[in-house]
């Protein structure tokens, strides 16, 4: 074990940070929400020059070869940002279904368009009826002329809108709740029969509910074996835990520090309200729940890439839960320490707390979790 | 920055793990397995086999028996040791008066403590709280006046655990009552506890254990050769040592053997016409403690190794004060699991006349050691600097306020 960053990390690090430092503060942000597309087409290929959009990517695919740590890095100073564009959907989700499950052919398509800034995805597997569950899949995919037939709808898919590509899940076989029988397939969002309605997301980020009906999709476009997908979809929802955990870091350290200087200038009583214990605790703990979440955070990433199966997916869910838990308790806590203001939608303290909000419910929120590591207790 | 443990590490864990395994003694593991806190002897025992296996020393450097571990292997070996269970090392020996004797200690005093606190030949205390210095220990008042090669000590110090077993105290005294600051007027004593003139008096904790005690000083007698660094300077030589107090305090090794144990009696006792592991909300408690706990355990990887690269600088990581919160929470919150689990067992006192009159019965002596943990982990929010304070410490500290 080594917490140390490298030199590499040291620089990727500053070099984003110094990035976001010119082009994200919180006024330009406002600007970028703005934006048709909800986020900055600018921004975009900023991070592909910067090479941040080919990180975990093998350099034969124009990557840079990073893992889960890299992204790490990026994902914590995106969440100091709060930044809106599609990284998740396309480089941790997308990203990690081509790594885990695509073929040659695949990955020689779009990792190097992805890597350059012309090829989005996102991830579409979650279904209305199936809140958190994994294995609850309804849309189904039967074998047409050379190929397959997708019929069927899935709900909140992130960046759904902005994907050239979707990475969808249908089910080729069984019943609802089975584990076996679903398939993954890449969906050109342009195809006949698919319809997508973007919406905003409580984050200010976008989102989009895809209806399937009678899309018809390549042998070629499956990902990964036939009725096997749910071991590469339980993959994807891990490294999204794992990098959406570091994203709430980010989150946190701005909530945080924005509330500890808050409570240097505000003055009530005649005095600084951080002269007062009872500030100064709760600064305290916010302190110490952050920290805590960050070890958690750091525990998901160094599980991302862990062969064991079950040891994987248990630490990643308790990761879950302990940064699902730490983000409540200093988000709500740094709108408290702000009084008023920090109800404000002018004030960036409400925005960092609707991103943890959200970023709670992706991939299952904490009692989802909890619930089942409980099941599991050995 | 590699968040995995190296395959050096893997190895190192399982040859700690090994090594306990074959050496400690039978007696002693079937003792403690029950929730009996380790008998002096028992802990004297067994660190002497650490010692001869090079162990005991921990954090200390090589020179001086050391084992020459990483700050990583460090907390593999202590969570190894409290998961077994086995005794743990004597802390005032080992992370206490050891470390601050290598950084601040004469080589006379080096030679002469260093080897004998490893083997556990001389068992420690500390003599740190006052009945009017708690929280506030710079407000200490036990003098020590100079008279030639000698200090004259008269005063009190309370709540020193194990007092009456010890050999030696490290005391911090006032031998200067009118300095400007009140931290510039201490110093930091060795004391050999048969010096005339001390008197050990029992506390009986809230567990009805005999942990705590008074000691009076009145008139005795401490070789100037004895004081540790300058004199009036003692006030660094205690900020160093609490701050090494703190990173070793959360004993998360503990927490976690705890919760086992009570899983395990949770497959034997009844809840609602079934065995209470099955219950749902039982379920749920014992996943948020393992949650709990295993944030701590990287957060705790986290600080050790800083606190090792930063060595040198003489100053605690405030950051360890998180550690000393979060750990003594789950000290609490384990025991409390534990007792809870074993229900209306844990309301006897399993004592002699229990022993004398049942077969042995080794639930129901779980169980009354699981309360009798609870009661006496009350003290892990208070001592070693109340959680309270921690947090004064972090928001001075850390935050700045």
């Amino acid at each position: 074990m080594d917490f140390e960053l490298s030199d590499d990390q040291r620089l990727l690090q500053d070099s984003i940070t110094r990035l976001l430092g010119d082009r994200y503060a919180f006024e330009q942000r406002k600007g970028y929400v703005k934006a048709p597309e909800g986020f900055s087409a600018a921004m975009w290929s900023q991070y592909a020059e910067l090479g941040l959009l080919g990180l975990p990517f093998a350099e034969d695919y124009g990557g840079f070869g990073g893992g889960a740590q890299e992204i790490m890095l990026v994902m914590q100073a995106f969440g100091r940002a709060l930044i809106l564009e599609p990284y998740l959907a396309t480089v941790v989700l997308g990203g990690t279904a081509l790594k885990v499950a695509g073929s040659d052919a695949q990955k020689a398509e779009l990792l190097p368009a992805i890597a350059e800034g012309r090829m989005k995805l996102a991830f579409a597997h979650s279904e209305r009826q199936a809140r958190y569950d994994l294995t609850d899949v309804v849309t189904t995919a039967k074998r047409g002329a050379g190929g397959w037939v997708l019929d069927g709808a899935k709900s909140v898919v992130v960046h759904g809108e902005a994907a050239d590509r979707l990475v969808l899940s249908a089910r080729t076989s069984g019943d609802r709740h089975d584990a076996d029988g679903i398939t993954l397939f890449l969906v050109d969002t342009t195809a006949s029969g698919l319809a997508r309605r973007g919406y905003a997301t409580r984050d200010e980020q976008r989102a989009a509910d895809v209806a399937l009906s009678g899309v018809a999709v390549s042998n070629a476009d499956v990902l990964g074996e036939v009725g096997n997908g749910l071991a590469i979809v339980e993959r994807i929802v891990e490294a999204g835990i794992a990098a959406t955990a570091a994203e709430a870091i980010g989150a946190m350290e701005a909530m945080h520090s924005m509330t500890l200087e808050y409570s240097k200038t505000r003055e009530q009583f005649g005095k600084p309200i951080g002269s007062y214990q009872v500030v100064q605790h709760r600064l305290a703990d916010m302190f110490m729940a952050m920290e805590q979440g960050r070890s958690m955070a750091m525990l998901a990433t160094m599980m991302v890439e862990q062969p064991d199966d079950d040891e994987r997916a248990r630490k990643i869910a308790q990761a879950k839960v302990g940064v699902g838990q730490a983000a409540r308790y200093v988000a709500q806590s740094a709108i408290q320490m702000h009084g008023g203001i920090g109800m404000t939608e002018e004030y960036a303290v409400g925005h960092y707390f609707r991103r943890c909000m959200v970023i709670e419910r992706l991939f299952g929120d904490p009692a989802y979790y909890l619930q089942k590591l409980a099941e599991d207790l050995s | 920055m590699d968040l995995r443990f190296t395959p050096e590490e893997t190895t190192f864990r399982e040859e700690v793990r090994a090594f306990i395994r074959d050496n400690l003694p039978t007696d002693i593991r079937d003792r403690m397995r029950l929730g009996h806190g380790p008998r002096k002897e028992d802990t004297v025992r067994w660190q002497r086999i650490l010692n001869k296996q090079g162990w005991a020393g921990l954090s200390w450097p090589k020179e001086w028996g050391g084992p020459g571990w990483t700050a990583i292997q460090k907390m593999i070996f202590l969570e190894e040791n409290q998961v077994a269970p086995a005794p743990e090392l004597s802390s005032f020996n080992i992370t206490m008066i050891g470390p601050v004797l290598i950084q601040f200690g004469t080589d006379a005093q080096k030679q002469r403590f260093l080897p004998r606190a490893a083997n556990l030949d001389d068992w420690w205390c500390q003599g740190f709280s006052e009945p009017g210095a708690g929280s506030d220990l710079a407000s200490l008042k036990t003098a020590a006046k100079r008279d030639g090669d000698f200090y004259v000590v008269n005063g009190q110090k309370i709540w020193t655990s194990t007092a009456h077993q010890a050999d030696w105290c490290f005391v911090l005294v006032r031998t200067n009552p009118n300095a400007a600051k009140r931290q510039e007027g201490i110093s930091f004593l060795l004391v050999d506890m048969k010096t005339p003139g001390i008197t050990v008096r029992p506390i009986i904790s809230i567990d009805g254990s005999h942990h705590l005690n008074e000691v009076f000083f009145d008139d005795v007698k401490v070789p100037v050769a004895m004081r540790v660094y300058e004199e009036n300077k003692g006030w660094d030589v205690a900020k160093f040592l609490l701050g090494n107090e703190r990173t070793g305090i959360a004993r998360l090794g503990k927490s976690k053997e705890r919760v086992k144990a009570a899983k395990a009696m949770a497959q034997e006792v009844n809840a609602n016409g079934r065995p209470l592991i099955q219950d749902a909300a039982f379920r749920q408690r014992v996943a948020q403690l393992e949650i709990d706990m295993q944030a701590l355990e990287i957060t705790q990887y986290r600080v050790v190794s800083a606190y090792d690269k930063a060595k040198g600088s003489g100053r605690p990581d405030p950051l360890s004060s998180v550690l000393k919160v979060k750990g003594t929470e789950l000290l609490q919150a384990t025991t409390e699991l534990a007792m809870d689990v074993a229900g209306p067992l844990s309301m006897p006192v399993w004592a002699e006349e229990l022993a004398a009159m049942n077969e042995p019965d080794d639930m129901l002596e779980a169980a009354s050691a699981s309360t009798g943990s609870y009661l006496f982990l009350r003290a892990a929010s208070i001592y070693g600097g109340t959680n309270e304070i921690q947090k004064n410490i972090l928001t001075k500290a850390v935050l700045g306020l």
